[in-house]
């Protein structure tokens, strides 16, 4: 695989699960429990929306024709994008919006720490901007995870239902293929970096691991859920409604 | 002398001093000098670049600040710009400087803590206290990392009892 093709496939995966989870997120604007949480939420539905803007930039200029970010955002349909399932699972509750973060959150960390050390140097430098911005996400979900979970009777079965929900979709986070770049040794080590932390912080938040069986694969092939095509719909029409339209 | 119809010649010294009246616009007390996102003025043949970095991936005030900085020097008669947006090196709140830290305090925002960039990573100071910019008392604590902009995090004194921002380290 050429270096381009591989910056390419990468920074689209990236941007991909930055806009969907973004778009997740902002879904909760000015609905969020409390008033921290809806700006926290806010704040880094931003983030992700920026780092996806950057992500595009990458992958839209090795396109063939070129796109702009916006082409990306709005003009493709939904076999064109490659982000995990996991990403796209509906807010559903505050439990399963946060334990989704979580669980995300802890992948994006380990991923653009990873992708500092690509040959391709855009790729660097957007992954050492976002960096920056992940850790501060990483760090809110870590630890809502273990103050809801080992909190209330009542919010500790919350975020254990939601684990329970989210699971299946986490296999796709550690598979190896997402990371044809790098070695198969360091692919290995980003996927039990991965798990471990992931079970270190459920373990200590008092919740319950469940088995790693019936995992459910297919987003980073375009093959998406249902609930992906609503969300599609919803982000899309304005602009594919009104091509011209200027905010 | 300068000859009708000729366009100004401009010193890099005198790009940045004007520059440092371009105020941010979120947080207007300082300027974009100041918080450290302009990262080099360069003029070749009469063309000034002006490269400047984004302060969080996301933040709405990237473009208006292109767009404040662009009109500020046209004003001042450069017709030849070009600025330049650069990710890499990544912006740091360790590069916003003594003067600009000062005016933040004052206005009522808490400086960011100092030393926290390191390569592809970023030390966030555990236990060092942060003063209350109203009364200096050092009983603050951290309500939510994320405040009224990217940048801040929402803090609350413990004894004069009022909320502050903390322009978090980045």
């Amino acid at each position: 695989m050429s270096v381009d093709k591989t910056a390419h496939d990468i920074a689209l995966h990236m941007g991909d699960n930055c806009l969907i989870l973004a778009q997740r997120i902002s879904e909760w604007c000015g609905r969020a429990p409390v008033l921290e949480e809806d700006i926290a939420l806010a704040n880094i539905g931003l983030d992700l929306i920026g780092q996806t803007t950057n992500w595009y930039e990458i992958s839209g200029q090795l396109s063939e024709p070129k796109k702009s970010p916006d082409e990306l955002a709005f003009h493709r349909n939904e076999r064109d994008f490659k982000n995990f399932l996991l990403v796209e699972y509906p807010n559903t509750d505050y439990a399963v919006t946060l334990m989704k973060q979580f669980l995300f959150d802890t992948w994006h960390l380990i991923a653009v720490r990873q992708l500092i050390l690509h040959s391709n140097e855009r790729v660097v430098s957007v992954a050492q901007k976002s960096i920056k911005e992940i850790i501060y996400h990483q760090n809110r979900s870590t630890d809502l995870v273990l103050r809801l979970g080992d909190g209330s009777e009542e919010s500790h079965n919350k975020m254990q239902a939601a684990l329970v929900k989210l699971w299946r979709y986490t296999g796709e986070l550690t598979e190896r293929n997402l990371w044809n770049h790098v070695e198969n040794s360091v692919a290995s080590t980003l996927s039990e970096s991965y798990s471990s932390t992931i079970e270190s912080v459920l373990r200590r938040a008092t919740l319950d691991i469940p088995e790693r069986t019936g995992m459910v694969y297919g987003g980073t092939e375009g093959k998406h859920t249902e609930q992906f095509s609503f969300l599609l719909a919803e982000m899309q029409h304005l602009p594919r409604r009104y091509p011209d339209a200027k905010w | 002398m300068i000859e009708m119809g000729q366009q100004q010649e401009f010193s890099e010294k005198q790009i940045w001093d004007w520059l440092s009246h371009v105020p941010d616009p979120e947080i207007p007390v300082i300027s974009v000098v100041e918080l450290g996102i302009i990262r080099d003025v360069e003029i070749d043949n009469n063309k000034v670049c002006v490269k400047i970095t984004p302060t969080y991936s996301g933040c709405p005030a990237t473009a208006v600040i292109a767009l404040d900085i662009e009109t500020a020097l046209v004003n001042h008669g450069v017709e030849k710009l070009e600025i330049e947006q650069n990710l890499s090196p990544a912006w740091t709140t360790d590069w916003i400087n003594e003067a600009g830290r000062k005016k933040l305090l004052k206005y009522g925002i808490a400086p960011p803590t100092t030393g926290v960039s390191c390569a592809g990573a970023l030390a966030i100071p555990s236990g060092q206290p942060i003063s209350c910019p109203q009364c200096s008392s050092n009983n603050t604590e951290c309500v939510s990392a994320f405040g009224s902009t990217p940048c801040k995090a929402a803090y609350r004194c413990g004894t004069c009892l009022e909320p502050f921002d903390y322009f978090k380290p980045i």
